[in-house]
């Protein structure tokens, strides 16, 4: 059984006089410990399919199994449940909380859910701050850290609860090619080492060519879904009037 | 997410907006010292109402005579009650603390070249004063043996001194009551106006069977009526009974008979006058109320922009995990911290200024004994209506923020 196994999945934004079509359908599986780039112009509907497969947005039409598990038929408090258990997010504008330190960040996802003691609490986010490098500054606020800083609370975040799916949106879009580097090489020992299945959106080339699986959406429908980035490359580029984004 | 942390993180957001926590504080501390100093100044006045209620004898019973059936004519008033009623209800009634027959009489006194008609005249048994709960200010009253040999002597109250002695010592003094000679033995303490306004002072009180014999000359052994009082304003309702199953035996009321006595007690007055106190406090403390409303709208106010200002935030909380009701019990909490926060000020302003407004009472009037009363059941219960502005207040924000759907939450510039 696959981890992921979405079927005819769509997603029709209703606007009153217009029906946008965001995902026409979309019919794919994904694998534990896999690691997936999903990429595609503006309005392909990449991030669409990303907020679905994270559980923030729901489908209007199709299954999404999670772990075997219906996502669409779930309602608000199942989903952040799930999104606390079993999924982490990274964000382009990392979404830390500010005015709070970096430990308390990474501390939150463990407030949510489960009851833990406090203790335990901090010693789990301390650990998660010391494997992304910042066990040193785990008492700085999101302002005196740096970009590249921040984006690995939000891994150490991410990663506290110990789920199986780290979803990214566009995780190296604020962060300069030094620490984009970084970054994605931390992605990478994440997935090798600690075999979490990672997907992320992006339009950082870089980012996606680390990607074992690389996954092409045009017009809300998949493309191209190979392990050949050459080829997921001359997808992305095949229609001429598909404007290309800036990296 | 526990408790404990829930109150901690809304200590955090309202500390990073100190000013506007305080203004907003401000409106719920005002609302709450106003209604709570109205309360207990309140509570005072109508402690004081019934001080002094009492001291008139808020456990009075009084037994007058009843309607008597002669030949099948009724009639009210008759003459039933003896001097022996009165004994046996003083004696053989457990909840009556005293009992004294009354017999009314009106005239002119005379001493020396003044004279005065008193407001009341009025032949008493020797447990009056028990009875009304009166003191002496000198001498003495007169005793059972007085009342059994017709003395004539009385007790006269304050108002009579500067009427007919002015500079005299009435004391052992001589006054002519309807042209009998009566000797002045005791003079009552001051007492003041009743309920009414009547002056109560205004009275001369001598043995009630002197009055019967030797001023209103009636030939019959019979009272006006009887007062009594109970050992305590919780016994009137047993009191009332024992007097009424005794005075029954005694007259050979049988149960289908027309009683003829009537035993009346004053609680109801008491009541009445309760009411009026609490009505007028209660009346004032809505007023105090409103100013209560517009904190909460300050409230609410506030939490509206804060839940508007951290879409934001709570967009990253729900995609981490956060539910619905922990982002509603989130801010909830918040605004409950803010006006308890303000309702414990409040309190404390309040007791401050309703302390204050006591002293100046009784510093303006002297003579008036207006009690200091600090309830702590009614600061808890102006706690607890803090809190129920704030959750009233803030249910709305704070549903807002947890009914907001996490993408557009997390998109929120």
């Amino acid at each position: 059984m696959a981890l992921i196994e979405l079927k005819d999945v769509r997603r029709v934004y209703d606007l009153g006089e217009v029906k946008v079509h965001a995902l026409r359908t979309v019919t794919r599986n994904i694998d534990l410990g896999e690691y997936i780039a999903l990429i595609g112009a503006s309005g392909s509907g990449k991030s669409t399919l990303m907020n679905t497969l994270g559980c923030l947005d729901r489908p209007t039409h199709g299954s999404y199994l999670l772990d075997g598990e219906e996502v669409v038929t779930m309602n608000r408090d199942q989903r952040a449940k799930i999104r606390n258990k079993q999924l982490g997010f990274v964000f382009q504008s990392f979404n830390l909380l500010n005015r709070t330190s970096a430990l308390e960040n990474v501390e939150l996802p463990l407030m949510y859910g489960q009851k833990i003691p406090a203790r335990e609490r901090r010693d789990r986010a301390m650990e998660m701050l010391g494997k992304v490098g910042l066990a040193d500054r785990y008492h700085h606020h999101p302002s005196q850290l740096s970009g590249g800083q921040q984006q690995r609370v939000a891994i150490a975040r991410a990663l506290v609860n110990r789920p199986s799916i780290l979803m990214g949106d566009e995780p190296t879009g604020n962060l300069d090619s030094k620490t984009s580097r970084e970054v994605i090489e931390l992605f990478r020992e994440l997935n090798e080492e600690q075999k979490i299945t990672v997907i992320l959106v992006t339009h950082d080339q870089n980012v996606a060519r680390n990607a074992k699986r690389t996954i092409v959406l045009r017009d809300g429908e998949v493309v191209e879904d190979t392990e050949n980035f050459t080829l997921a490359k001359a997808a992305l580029e095949y229609d001429p009037t598909v404007e290309l984004a800036q990296a | 997410m526990s408790f404990l942390d829930t109150i901690r993180i809304a200590l955090r957001a309202l500390l990073k907006n100190k000013m506007r926590a305080v203004l907003t504080i401000i409106g719920v501390v005002i609302g709450i010292a106003a209604v709570t100093t109205i309360v207990s100044i309140g509570q005072g006045a109508s402690k004081l109402v019934s001080g002094e209620f009492e001291a008139l004898g808020t456990n009075v019973v009084l037994v007058l005579p009843g309607q008597t059936k002669r030949g099948g004519v009724r009639q009210s008033d008759a003459p039933t009650l003896t001097a022996g009623d009165a004994e046996a209800i003083g004696t053989d009634c457990p909840a009556v603390l005293a009992a004294s027959a009354i017999v009314g009489t009106a005239g002119q006194i005379i001493y020396g070249n003044e004279n005065w008609n008193p407001k009341q005249m009025q032949g008493v048994g020797a447990d009056y004063l028990t009875v009304r709960n009166w003191d002496l200010e000198a001498g003495g009253f007169f005793s059972v043996n007085d009342i059994d040999s017709n003395a004539k002597v009385c007790v006269i109250g304050q108002t009579l001194i500067p009427k007919l002695f002015r500079t005299v010592n009435p004391m052992d003094e001589t006054i002519r009551v309807n042209n009998v000679p009566f000797r002045v033995i005791g003079i009552l303490a001051k007492k003041g106006a009743n309920m009414v306004g009547d002056d109560q002072d205004d009275v001369v009180l001598m043995p009630h069977t002197t009055v019967r014999k030797r001023i209103n000359g009636s030939p019959l052994d019979n009272v006006h009526m009887i007062m009594v009082s109970a050992r305590g304003t919780d016994q009137m309702g047993k009191a009332t009974k024992q007097i009424e199953s005794l005075m029954a035996e005694r007259h050979k009321v049988g149960p289908a008979d027309e009683a003829d006595f009537s035993v009346q007690d004053t609680t109801e007055i008491a009541a009445t006058l309760g009411m009026i106190t609490g009505t007028l406090t209660l009346m004032l403390s809505a007023i105090a109320g409103i100013s209560l409303l517009v904190g909460g709208v300050g409230i609410m106010n506030i939490m509206l922009v804060s839940v508007t200002e951290r879409t934001r935030e709570i967009g990253i909380r729900m995609a981490i995990g956060a539910r619905g009701k922990d982002i509603l019990r989130q801010f909830l909490i918040e605004s409950v911290v803010l006006s308890c926060i303000g309702g414990a000020i409040g309190i404390a302003m309040g007791t401050g200024a309703s302390m204050a407004a006591t002293i100046l009472i009784n510093a303006y009037k002297p003579g008036t004994d207006w009690p200091m009363i600090v309830s702590i059941p009614a600061a808890l219960v102006a706690m607890g209506f803090a809190a129920a502005v704030g959750v009233f207040f803030g249910y709305y924000p704070a549903r807002r923020a947890s009914k907001l759907d996490p993408i557009d939450a997390l998109r929120y510039e």
